[in-house]
């Protein structure tokens, strides 16, 4: 179980964006930042102090691909499938990892150590296929080298 | 005396093969060697924005020659220390070697040889964390001109003279652009820079932000005083967290230099920039939906008209550029629209910077004049097709955009002649692909893309793209017949007709033109089909 989350603890990140137009995606990044995704506790919390009805907050949340209602791994790895990583075998790289993990892209493994998602694109295409591990970029991968990445974590 | 420059790229792609070890290597030689006592040139180093050939990358420049060094281990750095910053002389064995030839200076590199940098004229030159670097190339001299000497449409004229049309994808005259927001009557105008650049395999916007975020604030500025907007907003992906720092740490050191707020260099005129992240959703590049996006909401595209300049964000005039479209506003203001119009076609003016990636030997962005031919790009600048294979397609727009094949090398790219072939410029993607690849493949690849980006607003994008995959999935699965091929075909023509956005619109581009140039592909996988029966 998550440790709960003290909601006043939101309060200088909605007093920050308070009273601006179109503050409820910056909101979000924030508190997801701070800690980790966004339960419904917290969008209720959202809605009620950003006077934006709760069926609008969960509608951004759903509709964006970066915001979670699961609270993620330790670690999160985003294997890229753009067009370059497709072409130089990113598919092999998703296979290794799912092995590896015992996880498909979405899912947190067991011992809470690595989410792993889907990312469209990162933009180093020129060292392509590559990942990224929370901020990190890995580039010019083969299914061995994902292997050793991984065992470094 | 001067000191003597070390400028090494610390693009997101550098980085990741090394850069900061590299960087550190240096310091540490510098520290170790008591450079700075023992002689008088000091050496500094600089985090260059990105200088280009990614995949040379870590790669260090000595400002003073021009000399480039690519491909660097830390084990590298003392002898480039010790022999060419101490005695003077260039590290041979260390230089990039095309065709037997050893390359010296970072301009005869041939990747760089037949480039025409304007949009990327600063990225990896100047330290795009150091204003005063900027300012030494005459940055923020258009704004001052446009401010002291200008009348908006006079701006606004010299934008329309010179022929620029928007680099985002549709090739829209940006100055006409301008010019309708301009004569929209509104107590409050906005700009936009649209930095949402979520087609895969592109990345020159992330470059430019990332190594010349300058370049963007004072073309924002500029486009705000030519229609009279004071508020502008960049609105950038949540995937490139150093081009939302590097933005972010300009535009305070605009505010602070006076040259972006209020009263910019003392004229009334007020003009402030606000950052926004976006949340991973590709169809928040359409501009309807990055509005509605920035508003708070779910990026879902609206029906136009009315268009953005006319009713745009919070119902007011607004107009959104891409930022590539905006970094050439600068060279414009302070050369002339009649130079940048000698540069390109007769209907496409400029350069366009392609991101070069896939089975070429060199892979990195690519500037060259409108105009210029596919095989100059992939056999004269990009080194040709790795590994000895053959050339079989490039893809250009991604996944709005279609195949190109050998047949059409010597195609002069612009925005007519690909337009013809059934392809588009785009935002300049240009994904090469060697024998190996399925052409069928790469249209599921991206109708996969598509139909998991649809916002589902529509119904021929949100169910027709899912139809279309279906289709394309039961092809590569050999279980496919004629009919499928017939009804694949037919469904593309009706979710071109019939959807809101251009995101749906273009959808089917990639199955349409890989049909027309590689039917064969589908044919055979689809006979193999009849046959097992």
């Amino acid at each position: 179980m998550m440790a709960a989350i003290k909601l006043s603890e939101l309060d200088h990140i909605i007093e920050k964006h308070s009273g601006k137009r179109g503050n409820l995606i910056p909101v979000l990044h924030e508190i997801q930042e701070e800690i980790g995704y966004l339960p419904t506790e917290v969008q209720r919390y959202v809605s009620k102090n950003l006077g934006v009805a709760m069926s609008k907050v969960y509608g951004v949340i759903s509709f964006y691909s970066f915001f979670t209602t699961e609270p993620k791994g330790e670690h999160t790895i985003g294997v890229c499938m753009g067009t370059a990583c497709y072409v130089k075998g990113a598919e092999d790289i998703l296979m290794r990892l799912q092995e590896e993990l015992g996880i498909k892209t979405g899912q947190t493994t067991k011992d809470n150590k690595f989410t792993m998602t889907m990312t469209r694109c990162l933009g180093t295409c020129s060292m392509a296929p590559v990942i990224m591990i929370d901020d990190q970029v890995h580039g010019n991968l083969t299914a061995e080298k994902v292997t050793e990445i991984i065992n470094k974590y | 005396m001067a000191k003597k420059e070390i400028l090494i790229c610390a693009g997101t792609a550098c980085i990741s093969a090394g850069a900061e070890e590299i960087k550190a290597k240096f310091e540490e030689e510098f520290r170790k060697l008591n450079l700075t006592e023992d002689f008088e040139c000091k050496t500094v180093i600089s985090s260059t924005g990105c200088v280009g050939p990614c995949s040379l990358g870590p790669v260090a420049i000595v400002k003073a020659d021009n000399t480039f060094y690519g491909q660097l281990k830390t084990e590298d750095v003392p002898k480039i220390v010790e022999q060419h910053l101490k005695q003077g002389q260039i590290v041979e064995e260390l230089l990039t070697e095309e065709e037997g030839e050893k390359i010296e200076n970072f301009k005869d590199i041939r990747f760089m040889k037949k480039q025409k940098r304007i949009a990327l004229r600063n990225t990896g030159i100047i330290d795009p964390n150091k204003i005063e670097e900027y300012l030494e190339r005459d940055g923020y001299q258009a704004l001052k001109t446009v401010l002291n000497k200008m009348t908006p449409s006079e701006v606004i004229a010299e934008i329309k003279d010179s022929g620029l049309r928007g680099r985002g994808g549709a090739g829209f005259p940006t100055g006409l652009k301008w010019s309708f927001a301009q004569q929209n009557k509104s107590d409050q105008k906005y700009i936009i820079c649209n930095a949402d650049e979520g087609d895969p395999g592109a990345f020159m916007d992330r470059s430019i932000l990332e190594g010349d975020p300058h370049s963007i604030i004072e073309a924002m500025t500029i486009a705000g005083y030519a229609i009279g907007a004071d508020q502008g907003y960049v609105y950038v992906r949540a995937e490139y967290p150093l081009a939302v720092k590097n933005l972010k740490i300009a535009i305070r050191q605009a505010e602070n230099t006076g040259l972006l707020g209020s009263n910019i260099c003392g004229s009334n005129f007020t003009f402030k920039l606000e950052v926004r992240v976006g949340a991973g959703a590709f169809v928040c590049g359409e501009e309807t939906a990055l509005i509605a996006s920035i508003e708070g909401k779910r990026g879902q595209p609206s029906t136009k008209p009315p268009f953005p300049a006319n009713s745009g964000l919070w119902g007011k005039p607004t107009i959104i550029n891409n930022v590539e479209t905006l970094a050439n506003i600068v060279p414009i203001i302070n050369n002339g629209s009649q130079w940048f119009s000698s540069i390109g076609t007769e209907k496409s003016k400029g350069t366009k910077v392609f991101a070069v990636a896939g089975d070429v030997k060199e892979t990195g962005l690519v500037e060259v004049p409108m105009g210029t031919t596919l095989r100059e790009i992939i056999f004269e600048i990009a080194g040709g097709i790795a590994d000895g294979k053959e050339f079989k397609a490039a893809q250009i727009g991604g996944p709005s955009g279609g195949t190109i094949p050998s047949e059409h090398l010597d195609l002069k790219i612009d925005y007519e002649s690909l337009a013809e072939i059934g392809a588009i410029v785009g935002s300049g993607g240009l994904v090469i692909m060697d024998q190996d690849n399925s052409m069928v493949d790469v249209a599921r690849f991206f109708l996969d893309f598509t139909e998991d980006e649809s916002c589902g607003k529509c119904t021929p994008c949100r169910v027709g793209t899912k139809r279309m995959l279906d289709i394309l999935e039961k092809i590569l699965a050999g279980q496919a017949n004629s009919d499928d091929l017939v009804r694949l075909e037919k469904l593309a023509k009706v979710i071109q007709e019939t959807s809101l956005c251009g995101l749906g619109q273009t959808a089917p581009n990639p199955v349409l033109s890989t049909l027309e140039f590689f039917r064969d592909e589908y044919e055979e996988l689809i006979t193999d089909a009849e046959e097992v029966k």
